[in-house]
């Protein structure tokens, strides 16, 4: 990915094995420092979570190097470990269980920031008042339980929460996910606005491309631990270069009839990360394999100036090569022309 | 402007909340009052006793066996001692032994259950094999057997039952903190940069140890009665101690024609027992925030 | 679409139910003790039609759903006003003759359908054990239950496996099955992809639309996700805090909401143009 500045945190051809399964095979990613956004778009089993995890060293590495600042973060330990767990934080999914069901707000956030000698655990109230409060909590939230809180209140705590140690970077994975509509709209604009203000350089983990396209300038799609295709978000948004990201574009419910475009249908099932297909672990699903897919592993390559994408066919795809779609048009679609309402 | 160090109102309103859970809490109340009486009884038993020499070595040929009359409310034991003064007494003994095994018991099983569930592998392993092994054996009978070495007294039988007891919390400790190591707010202490100490005794520790309180407080009367067995097998309390297990022991051949000797100190365990429960029961509720504010 | 249009008009369905909706929901009021959780006026759905009842968590949504298959005393509410299935009022039913109607008539599919299926049964023994209850003979069921997997574009063989054996998506469409097999006519679709990947969402959106199609089938469809909604239903009530703030044909209401409400919830949905 080309970043003007070097970059603040380098991923570089990441593994992570559990047993038999490769969760992540051999993964590269750059985050430029902040305010920047690279999203992490994948389905369920394609490595995007151990990614975020493996930042914050939650997640075993195999093999591969992960550095901050030109430091790798294996060799880290005692003051230089602490000062990478303040530096790189992480917000999760499930705001219910990431906060301490029996600590109140207040303590939770006063915790972490006495953790980092930035407040005296008992004598955190103004910082934890104003962290509350830049989150668009009020103070008072500070003697609250997590479960007298709303999801997105939780989520807004958690956020507060890493910010308590000033971080530069986040990993938000999954942050909205659990949340109603609107409460994901008011975390997303939270997120959008923290970003300007802290300068705060963010991995957001996401099955969603509307999330992106509106939090990210870089995008990263992943299938099966790998990356299949990555580059500015608008430009991989309008033209993918990788079948796959053309099919979850596709997949993506619309609310206005005229945004919505066919379905490209994938053949078959996610294949079992244990046993990743030979060649493309792409090309049992591809709409568009041809031979040379089933034995050849593609390389991660230009695709367009910017973009890179793991396809043998990625200059065709970007081209606008034609991909069979599903022709029944959903029941939303028949009343209205592009003339209608 | 929130401040941890309590202000007078934080005071009046904490105290208030207290009040809150309190009057929502009837088993907490209950259990907890009764808990109370019986602490009282125990400090307070050679006012309440009306005969106080009875808890000891008196003997009265002429008073065997007496019921329940004006002069002894709870009749005469099998030497002629006043069942009501031995059954106050008693509470200095029973409850004091089921308080120092449990109280060993957690010490021990509590910090190898956490260390066990918290930190896994090859030290869980340990931990747990240990605690196998002890279990393999029936309770009763490694209490038995360390009773029979140790010398008889209610020191060796509160040892000997501690022995046999801590396995269980260390196995229930160990599962609830594994479970509690797994969940997302403690990788997120983690990934804070919070120091393992504080998550184990500020997050680990807080919720993995409800249900334990519960265990601990029904098995208040499962103690009692084990002390009581060992003593009624001449290995733990020995006559005179007026201890509630051996009384009932002692008095079981005559409980056909003198109810009264067993069935008193019988109910003084029970009731023991039973108010140690609502004790738990409440506790758990007061300890879970959840709980107490969905009332 | 002309079921769309039908099921739209006032539901004073008669016995037998040819012209009404299937589905006709009338002064719906759940309680816990005093706390009333839905008021809803007026929700019906007709012959071969998709409605969406969208809102978000809280709204009464699942209540409603629980109140229609009739379980709602299970969590402990209580129900008022009228629900009916093809003009027969279920309110006044007793527990044997719901349980009867469940799964036979009305079915309902859940978010998480892992937890829909007991981990230690094959998840063809669910299957036929359904259809043995609701009064299919041995042989019948295996038949019934294997035609049912292929109407879901499932392979037969996929009953021998175990739910740990199968994808989210895979259970899902087992579930869906499992309703097909039992010939409902109205399917309770409760937020049934909220927690499947978006390819896997959109093939069980496409079997939804098939089967309404193919096998006539009515859907309630529950979602809090308003595309999701837009794609898939013909009409769309949206529900907040218990009560209906809003209902029509999708297309119209989604385009152009009467309710700040309903403008709100499509503003909140991240939307994949360059501008929104």
């Amino acid at each position: 990915m080309a970043a003007a500045a070097p970059p603040l945190l380098r991923v570089e051809d990441l593994v992570v094995r559990y047993g038999p399964v490769t969760a992540v095979g051999g993964v590269s990613l750059e985050l430029a420092p902040g305010p920047f956004g690279l999203g992490l778009v994948g389905e369920s089993g394609s490595g995007k979570t151990t990614i975020g995890r493996a930042l914050v060293r939650l997640a075993p590495v195999t093999s591969g190097r992960i550095t901050f600042e030109g430091a790798d973060i294996a060799t880290l330990r005692g003051a230089g470990l602490q000062a990478y767990r303040r530096a790189v934080q992480i917000v999760f999914q499930d705001h219910e269980g990431s906060l301490d069901p029996r600590m109140k707000v207040g303590t939770t956030i006063a915790e972490s920031l006495a953790a980092h000698q930035l407040a005296p655990l008992h004598q955190a109230g103004e910082q934890v008042a104003a962290l509350l409060a830049e989150t668009g909590l009020d103070p008072a939230f500070a003697a609250r339980y997590p479960h007298q809180l709303s999801g997105g209140q939780r989520q807004r705590v958690a956020i507060a929460r890493a910010l308590s140690v000033r971080p530069r970077l986040l990993v938000l994975d999954e942050p909205t996910s659990a949340l109603d509509v609107r409460a994901q709209a008011r975390v997303l604009e939270l997120i959008g606005g923290l970003r300007a203000e802290r300068a705060l350089s963010y991995l957001l983990i996401t099955h969603n491309f509307g999330i992106v396209r509106q939090l990210c300038e870089q995008t990263a799609v992943l299938y099966l631990g790998r990356v299949a295709e990555c580059g500015p978000t608008a430009q991989l948004l309008a033209a993918p270069a990788h079948p796959y990201t053309a099919a979850l574009r596709s997949a993506v419910p619309q609310v206005a009839a005229q945004a919505r475009t066919q379905r490209i249908a994938l053949a078959g099932d996610p294949p079992d990360a244990a046993h990743p297909p030979a060649g493309c672990v792409f090309h049992p699903r591809c709409p568009v394999a041809v031979p040379r897919c089933r034995t050849e592993v593609p390389a991660l390559r230009p695709a367009a100036p910017g973009r890179l994408a793991a396809c043998h066919r990625a200059g065709e795809v970007l081209a606008g090569l034609d991909m069979p779609r599903l022709t029944a048009p959903g029941p939303g679609m028949l009343p209205r022309g592009p003339a209608g309402t | 402007m929130i401040q941890t160090a309590a202000s007078p109102a934080d005071r009046a309103t904490l105290s208030a909340s207290v009040r809150d859970r309190l009057s929502g809490n009837p088993l907490l109340v209950i259990g907890g009052s009764v808990v109370a009486v019986i602490i009282i009884v125990a400090v307070a038993a050679p006012l309440l006793a009306p005969f106080p020499a009875d808890a000891g070595a008196a003997t009265h040929p002429f008073t065997v066996l007496r019921p329940p009359s004006a002069q002894h409310w709870l009749g005469t034991d099998q030497v002629g001692r006043d069942v009501l003064s031995r059954v106050l007494y008693g509470a200095r003994v029973s409850p004091l032994i089921a308080l120092f095994v449990l109280l060993i018991a957690g010490a021990v099983g509590i910090p190898l259950g956490i260390a066990a569930g918290y930190f896994g592998g090859w030290l869980d392993d340990l931990i747990m094999r240990i605690t196998d092994i002890f279990l393999a054996f029936p309770a009763l009978l490694l209490a038995l057997a360390l009773a029979a070495v140790l010398p008889a007294s209610l020191t060796s039988v509160t040892i000997a039952i501690a022995a046999t007891w801590w396995p269980w919390y260390t196995r229930l400790i160990r599962g609830q903190a594994a479970s509690v190591a797994g969940r997302p707010f403690v990788e997120n202490c983690r990934a804070l940069g919070i120091s393992r100490r504080r998550i184990i005794f500020r997050h680990i520790l807080p919720n993995a140890i409800t249900p334990l309180i519960v265990q601990v407080s029904l098995d208040v009367g499962g103690v009692i009665l084990t002390a009581s067995a060992l003593s009624f097998l001449g290995l733990g309390a020995q006559d005179p101690t007026p201890d509630w297990g051996l009384m009932v022991s002692e008095g079981q051949s005559y409980f056909t024609t003198d109810w009264w000797v067993v069935t008193f100190p019988g109910l003084a365990i029970l009731i023991t027992a039973f108010a140690f429960n609502l004790l738990g029961d409440g506790l758990r509720d007061l300890l879970d925030p959840r709980r107490t504010f969905l009332r | 679409m002309s079921a769309a249009g039908t099921a739209g008009g006032p539901g004073r369905a008669a016995a037998g139910g040819g012209a009404g909706p299937r589905l006709q929901i009338t002064g719906l009021g759940i309680s816990f003790g005093s706390r009333p959780v839905v008021a809803l006026d007026e929700l019906s759905v007709g012959a071969a039609e998709i409605v969406g009842l969208a809102g978000e968590s809280g709204s009464g949504k699942s209540m409603t759903t629980l109140a229609v298959l009739g379980l709602a005393h299970t969590v402990g509410a209580s129900v008022t006003g009228s629900i009916r299935l093809d003009g027969q009022e279920l309110t006044v039913l007793s527990q044997s003759q719901l349980r009867e109607l469940r799964g036979r008539r009305i079915a309902a599919v859940f978010q998480n359908p892992a937890a829909a299926f007991s981990p230690v049964y094959r998840v063809g023994h669910v299957v036929r054990r359904a259809l043995r209850c609701h009064g299919a003979s041995g042989s019948e069921a295996d038949d019934r239950a294997a035609a049912a997997m292929r109407s879901v574009l499932l392979p037969p063989d996929l009953l021998r496996r175990y739910p740990s054996q199968l994808s989210g998506g895979q259970l899902q469409r087992v579930a869906i099955a499992l309703a097909l097999a039992l010939q409902a006519e109205v399917l309770l679709a409760d937020e049934p992809t909220s927690a499947l990947d978006v390819t896997v969402q959109a093939e069980v959106l496409e079997l939804l639309r098939g089967l309404r199609e193919s096998a006539g089938l009515s859907i309630l469809f529950i979602s809090h996700d308003l595309a999701v909604v837009a794609e898939l239903c013909d009409r769309v009530a949206v529900m907040r805090d218990g009560a209906i703030v809003e209902q029509g044909p999708a297309a119209r209401l989604l385009s152009t909401p009467a309710a700040e409400y309903t403008a709100e919830l499509l503003a909140a949905v991240p939307g994949l143009e360059a501008e929104a």
